[in-house]
């Protein structure tokens, strides 16, 4: 008896010494290492199989049809703002064909289309305010169209010409303007993510009411800085807006071979950032998502959104998309998903539009681009001098040097390069 | 790594303190630098201490300047950053995630959205990952977008060379590979004077610097330090010490290695040294060489980062161009050799007194 008594008392003293420590260590783990989120012991050994769960869902409030499934989520723009919205994504679609096909012609030397993406830039830029900061990849035009960056710049742009912001130095599609607060388009991949988390930091301390949002593609997110900058932006609590265009392809590479998790908006709870997953193709479910997002931003609290889409045309004009994916594909998610036809609906149910207009509109459209592409053509190049500005804020000896060396080899071999391209001195 | 990386660094702060002057006794001796009188009142400073100065009087004036990186914010694991987020605050001196493409590019942003941003890479060894960012957008941001954009006000802070025992890992000195990037400047100091005027200038200049530290300095180095703020030239090399038969050139700490090797050949074999802290890298002071070396008709270049493709043959190449009628015997490289940085041969990899000594009287006798 004794013996049991004594036992039973060792026993409890375990038992409240484990309580004891199981309370510090719990309290220890839960705000400490896990962010105040509330940690438990579990003495069953299950280990997480995230294939069995189910996908976050896919946030949408119109049909394919352009249909609204809950009326009371209509963001009820206005005739104004509606129409500027598809005569930005028709106008987008009318420049790409056009510019394609001037590639093909060997007019300009690249080119990358935006078809079917139409309704995520516009939807996601008209959520944003007009100073808010933007990066992007390289598949957003409509945003640079919808800030007010002209065809003419477009065109100056892929053409290199003198009046080109850039100077003529980047390829085709590489935008910026400091204008409309989008920076510079750059070609590595993801490097403008942990960029634009530094950016909305520096807001933040400003106090200046802006946010970043910076825009990226599925096979993007695989980059070692789309992790640098998922978790600084959740650290260091910045006032960001990660927009991922999952648009299925990266190149040739479907999302299978990309990722094996719920994909990219799979990753953000595990960085503690705000998360949806919208559809792409419905420019109110984008545009209602990052209207939320910028205020979740304001209170920095970093936002991603995956809006889940299709790359309807070809990678770049360098890509012949038919050698991974058939043409039945890509036809049937233009039949069946077609992000403008379905904002086109919304116009014409609202009696915003009607098809006399349509047809107007998109053969003004087109001659819009085609006068712009046509000025751009016959705009000279800077002067080869050019070439040596803007390495550093200051021209440095050395460089001033090399400029030196190459007009003293210019005035005898000139005529051996396309000298008549670009303007004199 | 992390954990690798902050033992490590543990142990070699404490390995500072007790091996100081006995195994770093064979590789220099540090020879104090008098500040331009006109500079006003001094006061003593170490390498890190007159670091700290500089930051501390840049977080004083630009409300945008903010300073970030691994343990930054309790003062860095040098010591660089101690008592400045105290007294500035822990939105401005703050940790990152332990990332340094992370930092590189965050740094990029902040500075393109026009803050002062200095970034710490804790080690010049552990910069690779940064690399992207370094020179594919910081190098490049001004010049692709026509000036639209640019991340001027950037400054990277990294610890830099050999330190006695840091092997691989701890001791690289990656100059060469960010000369070669236009846009970039890079800068490397001999001493706390230089330290505290030449990050002053790289944090006020317009484009992206990249400031080394030799780490090996930071506790044994120390001047008399003017108090107040004051700017080196960029691009600026020195000449340390006049003279008329040999050139000789490095920077950081094996400045103090050809500094000593200079009174060793003048007293051993009556040669008499021009010696000259090169202090930038790009852009470089090609005319103070070159002016050097069309005095004296030779040239002695010396680092500590491996021979092949070493930044040493960049001025070589260029000297030899520049100067092919003075030169007098072929311009000689006295570096690493071309192996990774070995732990407990550091002794017979480095650059040593002995080996410039003998690379001289070679040229001499050419």
């Amino acid at each position: 008896m004794v013996l049991f008594l004594k036992n039973l008392q060792r026993l409890t003293t375990i038992v409240k010494r484990s309580k004891n420590s199981d309370t510090f260590r719990l309290k220890e783990f839960s705000q400490k290492f896990l962010g105040y989120r509330h940690a438990e012991f579990t003495e069953s050994m299950n280990f997480i199989d995230s294939t069995k769960d189910k996908a976050i869902p896919i946030y949408r409030i119109t049909t394919s049809n352009g249909e609204f499934l809950d009326p009371l989520q209509d963001p009820k723009f206005s005739k104004n703002e509606a129409l500027k919205m598809y005569k930005t994504m028709t106008l987008l679609n009318s420049m790409d064909k056009i510019l394609y096909d001037s590639q093909r012609q060997g007019r300009i030397s690249f080119y990358m289309t935006s078809f079917g993406e139409e309704a995520n830039h516009v939807g996601s830029a008209a959520a944003l305010d007009p100073n808010d900061l933007v990066y992007g990849q390289y598949r957003e035009t409509g945003v640079l169209l919808y800030r007010g960056f002209s065809t003419q710049q477009v065109m100056h742009q892929c053409y290199g010409n003198e009046k080109d912001i850039g100077k003529g130095k980047q390829m085709p599609v590489h935008y910026g303007s400091k204008e409309i607060n989008f920076v510079t388009i750059s070609s590595p991949l993801t490097t403008q993510l942990p960029q634009a988390v530094g950016s909305a930091y520096a807001f933040k301390r400003e106090k200046s009411n802006k946010v970043v949002c910076v825009y990226f593609g599925d096979g993007a997110a695989s980059e070692g800085d789309a992790h640098a900058a998922f978790n600084f932006a959740a650290t260091l609590k910045c006032p960001i807006i990660f927009f991922c265009r999952n648009n299925g392809y990266a190149i040739s590479t479907p999302t299978d071979e990309q990722y094996a998790g719920d994909g990219i908006a799979g990753k953000g709870p595990g960085y503690g950032l705000h998360t949806i997953r919208v559809d792409g193709n419905d420019l109110f479910a984008v545009y209602n998502a990052t209207k939320e997002a910028r205020k979740l931003a304001l209170q920095n609290k970093p936002v991603l959104i995956e809006a889940m889409t299709y790359r309807v045309g070809h990678h770049s004009t360098s890509d012949d998309s038919t050698a991974y994916r058939t043409a039945d594909e890509i036809n049937e998610w233009q039949e069946k998903d077609n992000c403008i036809k379905r904002f086109y609906q919304y116009l014409l149910s609202n009696n915003y539009w009607s098809e006399e207009e349509d047809k107007k509109w998109i053969k003004e459209a087109r001659k819009e681009v085609l006068t712009a592409f046509n000025n751009a053509e016959k705009v000279k190049k800077a002067h080869p001098n050019e070439l040596f500005n803007d390495v550093y804020h200051e021209l440095p000896k050395h460089i001033k040097k090399q400029m030196d060396e190459m007009n003293e080899h210019l005035k005898e071999y000139g005529k051996n390069y396309p000298l008549d391209q670009h303007l004199p001195k | 790594m992390t954990l690798i990386n902050k033992v490590l660094t543990k142990n070699l702060t404490n390995l500072f303190k007790c091996t100081n002057g006995i195994r770093n006794a064979s590789h220099f001796n540090y020879v104090p630098t008098t500040p331009d009188p006109s500079l006003g009142e001094t006061t003593k400073m170490n390498l890190f201490t007159s670091i700290n100065n500089a930051m501390d009087i840049t977080l004083a004036k630009d409300d945008s300047a903010i300073i970030f990186g691994e343990d930054v914010g309790f003062g860095g694991v040098f010591r660089c950053t101690v008592g400045l987020r105290d007294k500035y605050g822990e939105d401005r001196v703050f940790n990152t995630p332990l990332c340094e493409q992370g930092i590189a590019g965050f740094g990029i942003g902040a500075a393109v959205a026009g803050a002062t941003a200095i970034a710490e890479i804790q080690f010049g060894d552990y910069i690779f990952p940064a690399f992207d960012q370094i020179v594919n957008e910081a190098a490049k941001y001004r010049y692709r977008s026509g000036d639209a954009f640019n991340c001027g006000s950037l400054t990277f802070r990294a610890t830099w060379g050999a330190v006695g025992h840091g092997a691989l890992y701890h001791s690289q000195s990656p100059e060469a590979y960010f000369s070669h990037t236009p846009g970039l400047k890079v800068v490397i100091p001999r001493g706390p004077v230089q330290a505290k005027g030449l990050l002053r200038s790289c944090i006020e200049d317009p484009n992206p610097c990249i400031f080394f530290e030799p780490k090996i300095l930071y506790r044994s180095a120390v001047d008399e330090v003017p108090v107040n703020d004051y700017l080196l030239p960029l691009g600026k090399a020195e000449v340390v010490k006049e003279g008329k038969d040999v050139t000789l050139v490095a920077w950081g700490t094996q400045f103090h290695v050809i500094r000593e090797v200079a009174d060793m050949v003048e007293k051993d074999l009556n040669v008499s040294c021009e010696v000259i802290d090169l202090q930038s890298i790009l852009p470089w002071d090609v005319e103070t060489v070159a002016n050097s070396v069309a005095k004296t008709g030779r040239l002695l270049i010396s680092h500590e980062a491996p021979i092949t493709s070493g930044f040493g043959a960049e001025i070589a190449a260029t000297i030899q161009k520049e100067c092919f009628l003075n030169l007098e015997a072929p311009i000689t490289r006295v570096c690493g050799w071309d192996t990774p940085f070995p732990h407990v041969y550091e002794p017979f990899y480095l650059p040593s007194k002995w080996r410039c000594y003998d690379a001289i009287k070679k040229m001499i006798n050419y």
